[in-house]
């Protein structure tokens, strides 16, 4: 153990479970998220992927168990979720729509200086979308739309990144394109966190991975973690997934 | 008769139509943005609910102590957050959906304050709660309208980023550290205070008219919710004047005129908006093909 940094937990999860109603979706997750790490979630529809992630991230409290974030907690963590609560039918521009990632730094009432403003560019040019940047939300396409999210992510800066599904229902290109933002995170030492169904991407890309079926299947390098026995083992709980 | 002195003979010659004026434009001013913001949340039949749960408390003000103001703005207040958390909490413990048990409070809000008003008041009570005199305003109660939207404005310029951002994506700002719900609660007390104050101008069923639909006209002129808020305050105050002239010249009740005339340039903006106008998308579908 030579870099105590790149050891380090950011999340840490003890037996934790969480649901809706009393009923846990997900359960008896245990082990952590090393600080730099890559992770995917993956598992058969209806794993609890995205429960796990809303735990995380505190929009569910565990049912039992335990949640631990490393430093100043949550401030750290950034959120992609699945179906964003996003208006899309909202007269806002994609170039403010970005600057929102600037929240925690900006807030309600604080000036939206040239510093801020030159980071929403850089981040609309990160995603290729720096053309439509006077255009409103309501005309992207769904692929861009979900670059223009993406951007919003780079402006938030944060230390650990949570996405759900942030490929699904993307053309190919885009999704080229994001999956070399999810690399350029992790080469800068972030902690990425991405719940994915293509499992061809999750070995190519991801260091580690967390299969769930309801419960923990297996936790650690993907490919000690993706062998027949463990896919078999989600398969069984979900008969349909592949 | 000339044209200009057929629109400015009215206010030149008389105090009470002055008066009248500024009443309309105050009211206008303060409720318009917030009825951009009440579309843009798609809550357009909230102002409506809101106005007939805020009666009893505006009714119980009024016959306790008279054109008292501040007591009538407290008991509106008090019934309106009164039926809005009675229904939230209604929603949260039974399977029944916030807009019904909202609905069945405003109800019985209603019901309560056009009693309230008939037991102990007059009927020419009842009539000037729910539809207003806006041609016998006195100073008081153009201070209060006038402080009502001054107060409005200023409290949206602070809240506007935050109402904005909730209005677009609720679950990022919760996850960014919220504020979310300081807005919604802040917003609907600026909703009640508004009904409250427009209430001796146009009456508790009227105002809600100066809400909605100077905004949902103003969104088929322009796309910005800024240049939404601006549209809609003047087009308010236009429809104010305008109402105001033709109650005038035509001998008819003012609040409703108002009310139509602001309904003239919805439907107007509906026919004639480049914003998803009907005729817009009429000329576009022609030539398209």
């Amino acid at each position: 153990m030579t870099d105590l940094s790149e050891s380090a937990a950011e999340i840490d999860l003890r037996g934790a479970a969480f649901g809706w109603r009393g009923r846990a979706a997900v359960r008896a997750v245990s082990g952590s998220f090393a600080r730099g790490s890559m992770t995917a979630v993956a598992g058969p529809n209806g794993a609890g992927k995205s429960t796990l992630i809303k735990g995380i991230m505190g929009l569910l409290r565990p049912l039992s168990g335990s949640v631990h974030i490393a430093g100043a907690g949550r401030r750290r963590l950034a959120w992609l979720p699945q179906a964003a609560e996003l208006d899309r039918t909202f007269p806002i521009t994609v170039l403010d729509m970005v600057a929102l990632g600037a929240w925690r730094r900006v807030g309600p009432w604080r000036r939206f200086g040239a510093v801020e403003t030159a980071r929403v560019w850089q981040a609309l040019e990160a995603v290729g979308l720096a053309a439509e940047a006077g255009r409103l939300v309501g005309a992207l396409s769904g692929g861009q739309m979900q670059r223009a999210l993406f951007a919003r992510l780079l402006l938030q800066d944060a230390q650990v990144l949570l996405l759900d599904e942030p490929l699904a229902a993307v053309d190919s290109h885009t999704a080229d394109t994001l999956m070399q933002l999810l690399c350029a995170w992790h080469r800068e030492g972030r902690t990425v966190v991405a719940v994915l169904h293509d499992l061809a991407l999750v070995r190519r890309y991801f260091g580690q991975t967390l299969l769930l079926a309801g419960r923990q299947v297996a936790w650690g390098p993907t490919a000690e973690v993706l062998t027949p026995a463990n896919l078999a083992a989600a398969r069984g709980a979900r008969e349909e997934w592949a | 008769m000339s044209p200009l002195d057929w629109a400015v003979a009215p206010f030149a010659d008389y105090g009470f139509m002055r008066r009248a004026l500024a009443g309309t434009s105050a009211a206008a001013l303060g409720a318009a943005p917030l009825g951009v913001f009440l579309v843009l949340r798609r809550m357009s039949l909230m102002g409506d609910a809101m106005s007939h749960a805020i009666l009893p408390g505006v009714a119980a003000g009024f016959l306790l102590s008279g054109l008292s103001l501040g007591a009538m703005l407290l008991g509106g207040l008090a019934t309106g957050l009164a039926v809005a958390l009675l229904a939230g909490l209604v929603a949260r413990l039974t399977p029944l959906r916030e807009d019904a048990s909202f609905a069945a409070f405003y109800l019985i809000s209603l019901g309560l304050g056009v009693l309230l008003v008939s037991v102990r008041g007059s009927n020419m009570d009842l009539l000037h709660v729910l539809f207003g005199t806006v041609l016998g305003l006195d100073d008081a109660a153009l201070l209060l309208i006038t402080g009502a939207a001054s107060a409005t404005l200023l409290a949206m310029a602070a809240l506007y980023r935050l109402l904005a951002a909730e209005c677009l994506d609720p679950g990022f700002l919760r996850a960014s550290g919220g504020g979310g719900t300081l807005a919604h609660m802040a917003f609907l007390v600026l909703v009640v205070v508004n009904l409250v104050a427009g209430f001796q101008v146009l009456g508790t069923l009227m105002v809600v008219g100066m809400m909605m639909l100077p905004a949902a006209a103003a969104r088929f002129w322009v796309s910005g919710v800024a240049t939404q808020i601006v549209l809609a305050a003047a087009l308010g105050v236009a429809a104010g004047v305008a109402g105001l002239l033709v109650s005038y010249h035509g001998n008819l009740p003012a609040s409703p005129a108002i009310i139509l005339a602001a309904g003239v340039v919805y439907l107007a903006s509906v026919a004639c908006g480049p914003q998803g106008g009907l005729l817009h998308g009429l000329a576009r579908h022609g030539r398209g093909q």
